[in-house]
This record gives C-alpha cells, structure tokens and sequence, in this order.
C-alpha cells in the first residue's frame, strides 16, 4: 500500500533528479525553444518540497493536490499550469484515503494525465510531455520500474517527431530531431517513483 | 557571454527593485511580482493588465501608466508569469467596472492568464480577454501553437489603454483591442542569437554572414536561414511578408522595432527603407514608432508591426500617455 509517506518521498525523489538534471533539460530546450525548462522546474519542486515541509498533508491525495498547487503558483510557463494540474488531478482522484493501491494509484494518474491533455490539448505524437506520461501510465500496471522504462522510451521516442504544441511547434520542420524537454522531465518524474519505492 | 547582473536567479526581483527605485509613480511589489499605476483602482475605469515573460522591456512593466496599462505581471526570464500574479494584479485595480487581460499567444501565457480569470472571476472581478497574435511568419494551422503575440501588442495595450481611459465599458475597451489585433501583423528578423541569463550561452547557433528570417521574441529561432542581407534587402523581405497576409485599405501605423542589441541609427536607417517599400506598395503611413519596445534580451535584429487604422483608432493612438516606455501629450 502507498501512504502519504510514499507520496511525499516520491516529490522529494522528482525535486533531487530535477536538481541533477537542470542543465541538461535546459541544455534539450535550447535548440527549440528557449533555454529555460531546467531552472522553471527546479525552482517548482524546491517550492514543492518546502512546503511539504511546512503543512505536513496526511493523505496521498493532499500531499499531490499541495505539490500541484505549489507548480502552478511558482513555474509560469506551459510547464507550471501542465504539471501543476497532473498532480492536481490525480490527488483529486486519489480523494480522502489514508492509504491507496498500485491499482488506484494507476488509475488517478491516468485521470491526471487525461486533464493535462485536456488542458494542453495535445495527443500522443505531437512530442510533449503526453508522449512519456501515456506509455507509463499503460507500463503502471507491472510496476514502476516498468512505467520508468516506458516513460524514458517514450522520450527518446520524440526525436523523430515533428512538434505541434508549444514553442517547439513554431520550427516546424526544424523541430525533428530534437528529444521534447517536457517528455523528458515526465520521464524524471515517473523514474522518481522507482526511488520512493525503495526506500 | 558577460552580463551587468549579480545572479542569473534575481535577474527580474533586481530590475524590479531598480524600477521602483526610478518610477516613483508606480507601485513596484518586488515580492508578488506585480506592477500597478499607483492610483489605481480609477473610479469607473476599466483596468488593463498584460504580462508575459520578462526579458522584452519594456514591454510589459514600462507600459503601466495613464493612457496604456493599469498594471502588469512580469514572469522570469522568457517564462509566464503565474495565476497568483494576474489576480493580485486585476484586484488591485478593479474599480468594479471590469477588467481586461491582453494576453499574448503563447501557451503558457494562454494557460495561465486563462486559469487567473478563472480564479479572479470566482472573486467577483468580471474579466474579458484580447489575444494578441501578430506574427505572420508563424503558419496558423491546428499543428502549431498558432501565431505568437509580439509587436501588435504595443498598439493593443496604447489604443485599448486610452479607451479606458476616456471610460469606455468592458465590452467597448475589449472589442477595440480585438479590432488592433486583427488589423495588425509583424515580421521579425534576427542577426544574432539571444543568451538568457539561466543558461549563459547563445540559445542558438548563427554563424557570422548569416541571418535568421521569422524569428520570435525568446531566442525561439525561425523559419529560414538566409547570407546576411543589406537593410534594404530586409526592408523588402519584412514588409513583403506582412503585405503577403493584409491588405491595407486604410492608412497603417508602423512599429520598426529594436530586439535590443541593434542601435538606433540602423534602426532609423532600417526605418527608410520600410517606408520605402510600403511606398512602393502603395500603403499611406498614418504614423510612425521606431525605438526598442519590444525586445528578446540582446538579440540584435528587428521587427516590423503594420496596423490598419480607422479614424478612431488613429484618435486613441494620438491620445496623450504617460509610462516609463512611451509618453506624449502630457
């Protein structure tokens, strides 16, 4: 079973991997957009984190509904509306309970997935953040180290891909090649899970 | 690359407190991030607040003042700024009689601005919404984010900002900012890449000899890479690519605008020749801006903004302003 414990190593896993990797999600939004992506999300999570800290939420679902608040009030951007209302929405689907299943914890993330397509309006295949978030969402079901794996090949999988959301869309052509940043730091985040998990 | 900065991270908290320190006539809160005329509310006025990313000064913050914007949100570098800071900003100046958001196209300025009315509304403030997207060298179809929000939205926040000003209601202030925007296109060309403090470094690679056609204003690159061209050769490219996408029946307003690193004497000298080409083409100039207004950190480059004006709106462009940016008649 996963508790409040869990959910709350599993932002702070999210906070230290996007500290390490902050100049190179940087570095990925260079080329295609502008240069910013590492240090927005760093400055989101470090947020996340103290005020997990402060207000101590008791249950899964309030722990992921203050971190995403926390997202929307500090990233700005795309990012900070997009990440914000995944975990939003998958601490409303997780509701009041104390403890949650791998197979609820599934099924709201899938929820919280879905409103960031809502909300983005993007659909697997535009490279974005959808593109790691769906296949680890479908991987959940055999653990998180099988939607890690998904998520991160679903990152990868973006650089062929032309992209038509956000910034990137404005290149056209000239955007292939390149991995998304934002599938990229999806895959961070459900990597992160696999490090609270062992703890 | 060097930099007059301390740390890349209070940039923006930096030059707010520099802001504050000049303008005395706004309020400048450093730790909200919001900037409002310091007699606001107005009584009966509708209040105008824009924001976007910062690193294009003086747009935003630099157009808050009597006749443009009644406050502003300024984001990091290149970044929206948050919900938190567009609601703060609308109640701050709401005299009750409403208040628009002029929002750039951007997605992140898009779904921001769009979750603060949101909230601003559940707080009783009645909130309408012009998007400016101006861009001609973004192609508008459903695999892009659309046309970006850059030049027109000078002329936006100026013609809107007088209406308000002279009391206008809500629907009246929003349909002339909307009535901007869609007669309203720009081109922009870079000569160099921009480097944004967080990363140091240029964000895109142009070599010596070439230039950067349909750029955006993020160090965003464009659409094509031509060997440099002369200003004239420009002129022809920029103000043919607008033409392309209106056709003027009307006089226009021309906006020749500095990305930051490019000095006025080729601004002014870049200006000749744009007005040489609409000459050309036959297009009556109603009047003319050159300057840098609106700006990607030290890009050298330029744009071209072209708006169609009728009688009124040539009025409320003429009306006098007052901010730190742009001033006349008072």
């Amino acid at each position: 079973m996963l508790d409040a414990d869990f959910f709350r190593r599993w932002m702070t896993a999210a906070a230290a991997s996007v500290d390490r990797e902050a100049e190179h999600l940087t570095a990925l939004d260079s080329p295609i957009g502008d240069a910013d992506h590492g240090s927005n999300l760093q400055r989101g999570f470090a947020a996340v984190t103290a005020a997990l800290e402060k207000e101590q939420p008791r249950t899964p679902g309030a722990v992921l509904i203050l971190a995403g608040r926390q997202l929307i009030s500090t990233v700005g951007g795309a990012s900070g509306p997009l990440y914000g209302t995944l975990l939003r929405r998958t601490g409303k689907a997780l509701g009041e309970a104390a403890e949650v299943d791998a197979e609820q914890f599934a099924q709201a993330l899938r929820t919280g997935v879905d409103a960031v397509m809502t909300l983005g309006g993007a659909a697997p295949g535009d490279a974005t953040m959808i593109d790691a978030l769906v296949p680890a969402v479908e991987a959940l079901g055999d653990g998180f180290a099988a939607a890690a794996t998904a998520a991160r090949e679903g990152a990868v999988a973006t650089t062929p891909l032309q992209a038509r959301k956000g910034r990137a869309s404005y290149l056209g052509e000239r955007s292939i090649g390149h991995q998304d940043p934002g599938a990229t730091s999806s895959a961070l985040l459900v990597e992160a899970l696999v490090e609270a998990s062992d703890e | 690359m060097k930099m007059l900065i301390n740390v890349a991270e209070t940039v923006v908290a930096d030059a707010l407190r520099g802001m504050a320190a000049a303008h005395p006539e706004l309020i400048v809160d450093v730790e909200n991030r919001v900037i409002v005329r310091r007699d606001a509310p107005v009584a009966g006025k509708v209040g105008l607040v824009s924001g976007g990313g910062s690193g294009h000064e003086p747009l935003h913050g630099g157009f808050v003042g009597p006749g443009m914007l009644s406050a502003a949100c300024p984001g990091e570098v290149f970044t929206s700024p948050v919900p938190d800071q567009m609601v703060r900003a609308a109640a701050a100046v709401d005299s009750g009689a409403g208040v628009l958001f002029i929002v750039k196209n951007y997605t992140g300025d898009v779904l921001n601005f769009d979750m603060a009315a949101e909230l601003a509304e559940d707080e009783g403030i009645q909130v309408a919404k012009v998007l400016v997207n101006d861009d001609v060298a973004v192609t508008d179809s459903l695999y892009t984010a659309g046309r970006r929000g850059t030049g027109a939205t000078l002329f936006v926040e100026k013609i809107a900002g007088a209406a308000a000003d002279e009391g206008q209601p809500l629907q009246r202030v929003e349909a002339i900012g909307r009535q901007v925007n869609e007669n309203a296109r720009s081109f922009g060309v870079a000569l160099s890449a921009v480097t944004t403090p967080a990363k140091g470094s240029p964000t895109f690679d142009l070599p010596a000899g070439e230039l950067e056609l349909g750029i955006g204003i993020h160090g965003e690159p464009g659409r094509e890479r031509r060997a440099m061209m002369t200003s004239g050769e420009i002129a022809d490219f920029a103000v043919g690519a607008v033409l392309d996408d209106m056709s003027p029946r009307n006089p226009v307003l021309v906006l020749v605008n500095g990305m930051g690193a490019t000095p006025l004497l080729e601004l002014y000298g870049f200006n000749a020749e744009v007005q040489r080409v609409l000459a050309e083409r036959g297009v009556a100039v109603a009047r003319t801006l050159v300057g840098n207004y609106v700006t990607s950190l030290d890009m050298a480059g330029a744009s071209v903004t072209l708006c169609q004006v009728d009688e009124e709106m040539l009025r409320l462009w003429d009306a006098p302003v007052s901010t730190p940016g742009l001033r006349w008649g008072m």
